[in-house]
């Protein structure tokens, strides 16, 4: 039977770790290099970056898991005897060490016990600071006049920081500067939370001068986690009940939002100018963005199970679709993607500036959640600088977002160049693309694909499932994906979407737990039985309504498999094609170095 | 005259969808790239989309550039409107080169009831004067949101000093009920043919105009390396 790894105690307990979270920036960031390095360096970066969210440590199969093989194949015998959680609420059972009066607090690397105390006392107290000197909505007088943010696009800025309501949020964000200067809050404006972000950095520069980096603080209700990367801390207050690895997961999306925005390079560069620079200056106006990232990390498994969904659509449509943007193509154009309903319809992407790299998930999550943040978009042609950390941190792609099907705008295209100037030249390869389309009539094709239903597959019992296989045939290297049914009655009104969400977090958060990961976990809860499985090919997770029996699920999962392998033509991206576009790739390192000098000169200097 | 200009302005309101001049006679086009400027807020977004769709909608906040379109087919010539929007940030600062090079008309457009865009516009307006844009083209100074007159904190006079002084062109309009923006794009039309590049085209083919040659790319003198 299940037990809990947290050990239940009176007093507070300090949790030891011997990893080290990364906070020094690799040296060619230092060098505020912002030319594009070979592919091959760029993927050096993201693996560094992965091993911070995905965790790497071998797993071992616990006792109850014993009679499983991980290479089970799909039909899996009744021998098989699945881990039970007979606990009718297991979130409640998971997360007790939560409910008590008790409050655990770990450290890296700690040898000074009162340290958990003085965290508590810390954070007690910013609570109480905070009281005194919530202010609504008040520019910033740090901010230059004329750059800050309109008053119309406040929303959530305008939160009073001190009522009950915005404390009783699920999940807050904060991210400040290592001065101590607040950049974003989820939830209030950062200046009515500047006190609060001025004691997180006390306490985060506390943990940090007895050499040891903070990681997290568990409250009653809450769960405090900690991440510092590079210049910059982010801070996450959840009572979501999450685990500390997904809380840090979604932590590091919200830095590689910024990055995508201003690139690690120039914001290393910035805060060694100057150590308490105002880096909302910069950000201004982009704060929807890194709310509605946070609204679709909440809202969407993609980010949970770092993988992309496409839009299931038949082969020969997306083969089709792929052809048109192969043949659209520019000199220093690398990647051409094509978007509908915020879903994946196809990627083609350059041969050689990419050869064996490959667009990683989060990369592609930060450009939908940029298409989806800003209606500016649908209004014309869209030209912006954007980086896509997890590729490269340092350097900026040169995007290019249009609509096709104006005024509906479902059809989204999105094309990269390394090239600053080729804005013309990219929008003539959409005018071709649209032209094509036209011809083929694809964009009336495209408005018939949507998300399948559950009983397409045709298994009773089973109501919803995510699937993210890891060798999708010849595929391999590819992108990442995931598929999934639309989520239906019972779970077709937020709340409940939200319930089987955090369900399927939970049952996440067990199989890659990092004490204990497990292989198969069978859970019944109060309004449904989950069943969630990992194995070498693929990671699986499953609810079915709450009378289904063992063997029932087990037999439902073999059936569900089949029929995955039978449509998987249609849910996966299995053949992206590449295109070449480089007569002269000397040409995109020359735009870029040009334009390190630009940002060397003008950058953050600059008065506009 | 009176008549050729009311002609004009039917043309004008019916838009890309007038019926063309039957047998495609050959009419000079004329390719006027105008670029917005001024601080976060002041409708620039609005006002673009009010220039190339003549609506108003609530718009979220600008990423990078964005690049509309209006093509007006007047009597004896087309009008094909470049419009680039931008929130003028630091951070968008790579492509702000190709924003300003070569454009004909140059907005500079504050917020009648927010003093501080006011006086921010004169900063963009030395901005210009500074570097960017060549001296031909023709600047504007918008004051946007009339429709909010009752709040105003820039009078109309202010405005019109500081364009003399400056030797601007002037106008106050609304995004949102579209006073004077149809008339602000006629005259920007107007006063940038004298140099604006001509093409030959006809008047079917407003889709195939040659958008792909960035022009005048000499005629930003202060960028690159
Ligand atoms: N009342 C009024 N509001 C406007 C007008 N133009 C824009 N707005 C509003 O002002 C805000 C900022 O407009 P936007 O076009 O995004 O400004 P930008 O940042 O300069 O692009 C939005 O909420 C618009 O709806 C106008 O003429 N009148
Ligand atoms: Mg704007």
């Amino acid at each position: 039977m299940e037990e809990d790894n947290h050990q239940d105690g009176e007093a507070q307990e300090v949790k030891i770790s011997d990893s080290q979270p990364e906070s020094i920036p690799p040296a060619d960031i230092l060098l505020g290099n912002h030319e594009c390095p070979e592919p091959v360096e760029g993927n050096h970066s993201t693996a560094d970056d992965r091993n911070q969210s995905v965790d790497s440590q071998p797993s071992h199969v616990g006792a109850e898991e014993s009679g499983l093989d991980a290479d089970v194949p799909p039909h899996l015998g009744a021998k098989l005897e699945p881990e039970e959680t007979k606990d009718s609420d297991c979130l409640n059972n998971m997360s007790t060490h939560l409910d008590g009066t008790e409050t655990e607090v770990r450290v890296t690397d700690n040898d000074q016990s009162d340290s958990g105390e003085f965290v508590v006392t810390m954070l007690a107290k910013a609570k109480l600071e905070e009281q005194g000197i919530g202010v609504k909505g008040r520019p910033s007088p740090l901010l230059e006049a004329g750059i800050q943010e309109s008053p119309s696009f406040k929303s959530q800025r305008d939160e009073d920081v001190t009522t009950d309501s915005w404390r009783q949020h699920r999940k807050h964000v904060f991210v400040l500067s290592e001065a101590g200067k607040p950049i974003y809050s989820r939830y209030g404006s950062e200046e009515a939370l500047s006190s609060t972000m001025g004691v997180m950095m006390a306490l985060v520069s506390f943990v940090q001068s007895g050499d040891n980096l903070i990681r997290s603080v568990y409250s009653e209700e809450h769960t405090v986690v900690f991440l510092q990367k590079g210049p910059l801390v982010l801070v996450c207050v959840s009572s979501s009940r999450q685990s500390e690895q997904q809380l840090l997961g979604e932590l590091l999306y919200v830095y590689y939002q910024i990055i995508s925005m201003l690139t690690q390079a120039s914001i290393s560069r910035i805060f060694e100018h100057k150590k308490n620079y105002d880096l909302r200056r910069l950000l201004a106006g982009s704060e929807k963005i890194l709310d509605g990232l946070l609204n679709l990390v909440d809202s969407d498994p993609s980010f949970l199970l770092a993988a992309v969904h496409c839009l299931p659509l038949a082969s020969s449509l997306r083969d089709s679709l792929s052809q048109i943007l192969q043949k659209a193509i520019t000199p220093n154009l690398v990647f051409s993607i094509l978007i509908a309903k915020n879903q994946l319809l196809t990627i083609v992407q350059e041969k050689t500036v990419i050869e064996d790299a490959r667009l990683e998930p989060a990369d592609v999550h930060l450009l939908l959640n940029l298409i989806g943040a800003s209606s500016a978009f649908q209004a014309g042609e869209i030209w912006t600088p954007i980086c896509l950390p997890l590729f490269n941190p340092d350097c900026y792609f040169y995007a290019y977002i249009s609509y096709l099907d104006p005024p509906e705008c479902t059809v989204c295209l999105l094309l990269l160049s390394t090239d600053k100037e080729a804005f013309y030249a990219v929008a003539e390869c959409k005018r071709k693309i649209e032209e094509a389309m036209l011809t083929q009539n694809s964009l009336s094709l495209i408005a018939k694909a949507q998300l399948y239903s559950v009983n397409q597959v045709g298994v009773s019992d089973l109501r919803h499932f995510m699937y993210k296989p890891f060798d999708v045939p010849d595929n391999y290297r590819q992108l990442t994906q995931f598929t999934s049914p639309e989520m239906e009655a019972p779970y077709s009104n937020e709340e409940e979407k939200m319930r089987l969400l955090d369900l399927y977090r939970y049952m996440h958060s067990r199989i890659h737990s990092t004490s204990r990961p497990l292989k198969l976990i069978y859970h019944v809860a109060e309004k449904e039985t989950l069943l969630a499985w990992v194995t070498s090919k693929f990671e699986l997770y499953t609810c079915f309504s709450p009378l289904v029996t063992k063997t029932c699920a087990i037999t439902a999962i073999t059936k569900l498999l089949r029929w995955i392998k039978k449509e998987e033509d249609r849910l996966f991206i299995r053949y992206p094609p590449k295109y070449s576009t480089t007569p002269n790739p000397s040409k995109s390192s020359k735009s870029s170095k040009s334009e390190q000098q630009d940002s060397t000169d003008n950058g953050y200097l600059s008065p506009l | 005259r009176g008549l050729f200009i009311i002609r004009v302005f039917l043309l004008f309101l019916m838009g890309e969808t007038l019926p063309r001049v039957p047998g495609g006679v050959p009419v000079r086009t004329l390719r006027v790239k105008m670029v917005l400027l001024g601080s976060s807020g002041v409708g620039k977004s609005s006002l673009a989309v009010r220039f190339s769709k003549d609506q108003f909608r609530d718009s979220s906040p600008t990423v990078g550039c964005a690049y509309l379109t209006r093509v007006l087919y007047l009597e004896d010539i087309t009008l094909r409107f470049e419009i680039w929007d931008t929130a003028g940030q630091e951070k968008y600062h790579s492509v702000t080169p190709l924003y300003y090079r070569g454009a004909h008309a140059a907005l500079v457009v504050y917020d009648i009831c927010k003093k501080e865009t006011f006086v921010r516009a004169q900063v963009w307006l030395r901005e210009l004067e500074k570097q960017y844009i060549p001296g031909s083209t023709v600047v504007w100074l918008i004051g946007n949101k009339e429709d909010l007159s009752q709040n105003r904190e820039v009078s109309l006079q202010e405005g019109q000093n500081l364009a003399q002084e400056k030797g601007l062109s002037f106008t106050e309009t609304s995004a949102l009920s579209g006073d004077r923006v149809n008339e602000l794009l006629l005259a920007v039309g107007k006063s940038s043919s004298h140099d604006a590049p001509v093409q030959t085209g006809r008047l079917s083919d407003n889709l195939s105009l040659s958008n792909g040659v960035p022009q005048g790319s000499d005629s930003g003198p202060t960028f690159g390396p």
